[in-house]
């Protein structure tokens, strides 16, 4: 009797271990926090996303406020259009608001970079960001400054 | 022509073999609902399948995260990389490790445990015993122990999980001095809840079935003697192995 109750003690503990591994696991090993709220979709459409991938984050002053979920090509712009998968919490940004694509750390990791605007009106389910910056390609940069240098008359440097 | 004819008999009964263990897989599930019916048979194998493997699994997960801490350190400080240590521990375990190693181990403990068992009540027939008394062996016996199995996997890759992502940690930030906060917040951006964690959990679902179908299929299709035991034993492992690495590839290229 009591060896049939150590082996279910021992097989409880087992069995709450085991979720509990899983649940720490689920919780603070992953991105979860990002599937919280249902949140709205916004959409921006860029000339060029550089190398952003889906899931990248949606930052606004630094804070993470989304998630891009979709990225598709305008079959008659040639825009890429961009779905941003807004966090509910975050219901007050103008509707004017910039988007950029910009990089963060050394591994090149890139983001959506929100800068709000001051509309009385905010971005709701379905609205499109109608202010963009495509991402900066590092050869256009480079072809950029070449020419600029080339010509004699430019004030900065050789 | 005779390489030809031990290729297709080869074949024949890798085929046979498969067959066999599918239609006993069926009669298991078929026989599941009358065995959920008596829990308490499911949770004393609970305890020798899975509790018992605790501490093997346990130690297993801590030196694999701290090997993966170790590597992952050497590799990515030539790449001035290591804030994404992280990254790299925790994907690791998750998608491929911890279920594959977790499996691998269990073969060898719980497997074989089951397999011998199982076995050696036929060869002192027991199970004969059984059916003489009207109570189906499959039903008493193969599916509580079976159900155990696959209630048992998915909570030791878990723990498998959680002590190698703490092992990690340990050498990669205590040991290594990586940045805790870069550690932690590499590990939350770039592990998906749905594509990591989940497919995570699939795998060791599907790797606790075929791992535990194969062992009481072995053990109670295996030739009633000492030798047959043995035999039945060895092949438990050496396909749970296989089954486990094929299926592994064949998981992956589906859902990643």
């Amino acid at each position: 009797m009591k060896q049939t109750r150590t082996i279910e003690i021992v097989t409880g503990f087992f069995i709450i271990l085991g979720f509990a591994a899983l649940y720490v696991i689920a919780t603070s090993a992953t991105n979860i926090k990002s599937y919280g709220e249902a949140g709205y979709a916004v959409t921006a459409n860029f000339t060029n996303i550089g190398g952003l991938k889906e899931r990248a984050q949606v930052t606004l002053a630094g804070v993470e406020v989304g998630r891009v979920t979709k990225i598709t090509l305008d079959p008659k712009t040639f825009d890429a259009v961009v779905t941003l998968q807004m966090n509910g919490h975050f219901n007050q940004i103008p509707d004017d608001t910039t988007a950029s694509i910009l990089t963060s750390g050394l591994l090149g990791e890139q983001y959506v970079g929100l800068s709000p605007g001051g509309s009385d009106t905010y971005l709701k389910n379905g609205s499109v960001i109608q202010y963009t910056q495509p991402a900066l390609v590092l050869e256009n940069l480079i072809g950029q400054f070449l020419s600029n240098s080339a010509k004699p008359s430019s004030s900065g440097g050789k | 022509m005779k390489l030809l004819r031990e290729a297709y008999y080869i074949i024949l009964g890798f085929l046979q073999m498969l067959g066999a263990s599918g239609l006993f897989l069926l009669k298991l599930l078929r026989l599941t609902p009358q065995a959920l019916a008596r829990p308490a048979l499911i949770f004393q194998q609970v305890f020798n399948v899975g509790a018992l493997s605790l501490v093997l699994i346990m130690v297993s997960g801590l030196f694999v995260g701290m090997v993966l801490g170790l590597q992952g350190y050497n590799t990515l400080s030539k790449f001035a990389a290591t804030s994404a240590l992280g990254t790299l521990v925790a994907l690791s375990l998750l998608r491929e490790l911890g279920p594959v190693v977790t499996a691998l181990l269990f073969a060898g403990r719980a497997g074989t445990a089951l397999t011998s068992e199982i076995g050696l009540m036929r060869a002192t027939e027991q199970l004969a015993g059984m059916e003489m008394m009207a109570v189906d062996p499959i039903r008493r016996v193969v599916v509580p122990r079976f159900l155990a199995g696959v209630i048992s996997m998915p909570l030791l890759v878990g723990i498998f999980n959680a002590v190698g992502v703490l092992g990690g940690y340990l050498v990669g930030v205590k040991l290594m001095h990586v940045d805790i906060a870069s550690f932690w917040s590499q590990i939350h951006t770039n592990v998906d809840l749905h594509d990591d964690f989940r497919s995570g959990v699939i795998k060791s679902i599907v790797f606790g079935i075929a791992c535990t179908l194969i062992a009481v299929f072995e053990g109670f299709y295996a030739q009633p003697t000492a030798e047959g035991v043995s035999r039945a034993t060895t092949r438990t492992v050496v396909n749970s192995a296989l089954a486990v690495l094929a299926l592994d590839y064949l998981l992956t290229a589906f859902m990643f």
